[in-house]
């Protein structure tokens, strides 16, 4: 939402009748064909294995949602690092930081952990305590 | 602004507010509303972890190539990205300050998000009768969990714009509905953001 905070607190004393209009209906157009193709080629790579390489497609597909989730902030969500003073896309900043780390932190300590565990037959896992 | 002084036990004067500053009813609603998406956002950074970790625990039992149908999972993308669209146009035709609009293009989002989980039933309804269910492997469980908790998201999505139906129906677009309406407006987005995490990692990883 692109609302920019009443400036001062003690000036605007009706509080929501002067938002920022939010988008326009070129804007949510200009998003949603941009979004069309940005979801209907990774199902296009995806379905019809147009890259052979699994790692190429799996990079693309992840650029492509990428892409696809900022248009949908500007577009749709309109973000912008004015809208409420900066705070909301200071919160976006801090949990984007926290959203990496989880994701990435996790598959990486999951990743090494079972790359270290000692092989185990079916025999050994019985006999295990 | 009125302070008071209070002299310490050293004599020296100490001042304090005692009139909170005004704030325009409703003025930090949208940043709160924000934080609180954020904050669910780190819900599913932590549902997203857990797939990513146990996305091939196939334990003996399906993996997602076996079980995902792309199709399906196509032409519900799709309902979800024409709802966000609807959305829009309802914020739009609420900017115009036309209540029959905006109350159409609501029913009309409401049909497509209904649809979304009208399929997204069919699908864990499928996978349950195949004997497939949440219990089979850490996948599935996984899977279930990270799906589930965004369906459910888009199910209380779609309980709240009914209640803001009936609101923007009964009471017109008074500032506080519209408040309300601009932050379900943020949510509706939001969920679509997240479901296209779900599409990529999830289903179209989930076939390669």
């Amino acid at each position: 939402m692109s609302i920019d905070t009443p400036a001062p607190h003690h000036g605007n004393p009706t509080g929501h009748d002067h938002l920022e209009p939010h988008g326009s209906m070129k804007g949510y157009l200009t998003g949603f064909i941009l979004s069309v193709i940005l979801t209907a080629v990774p199902f296009w790579l995806v379905m019809d294995h147009v890259i052979t390489s699994p790692g190429w497609t799996t990079a693309t597909i992840l650029f492509l949602a990428a892409v696809q989730i900022f248009v949908h902030m500007v577009y749709f969500l309109h973000m912008n690092t004015r809208s409420e003073g900066g705070w909301s896309m200071l919160a976006l900043i801090f949990t984007l930081v926290m959203v990496i780390i989880t994701l990435s932190g996790s598959i990486w300590v999951m990743y090494h952990l079972n790359a270290n565990m000692m092989p185990m037959t079916p025999a050994m896992a019985e006999s295990a305590p | 602004m009125a302070t008071q002084a209070l002299l310490a036990g050293n004599g020296a004067p100490t001042f304090y507010v005692t009139e909170e500053e005004h704030h325009p009813e409703g003025g930090s609603t949208m940043l709160g509303f924000w934080i609180y998406l954020m904050s669910d956002c780190l819900i599913f950074a932590g549902l997203f972890a857990t797939y990513g970790v146990l996305g091939h625990s196939y334990a003996g039992g399906p993996s997602g190539r076996d079980v995902f149908e792309l199709p399906l999972v196509a032409v519900n993308t799709a309902m979800l990205l024409f709802s966000s669209i609807t959305y829009g146009f309802a914020m739009l035709a609420m900017e115009r300050g036309s209540k029959s609009q905006t109350l159409l293009w609501m029913a009309i989002t409401w049909v497509f998000g209904a649809a979304f989980i009208g399929i997204e039933m069919h699908e864990f309804a499928g996978l349950i009768a195949e004997g497939h269910g949440p219990w089979t492997s850490g996948f599935l469980t996984a899977f279930f969990s990270l799906v589930g908790t965004h369906g459910l998201h888009v199910t209380s999505g779609l309980i709240w714009m009914i209640v803001l139906m009936v609101q923007t129906a009964q009471k017109g677009l008074i500032p506080a509905n519209k408040r309300r309406l601009m932050c379900l407006s943020m949510f509706w987005h939001f969920l679509d953001v997240v479901w296209i995490g779900v599409f990529t990692f999830v289903y179209l990883m989930g076939v390669l």
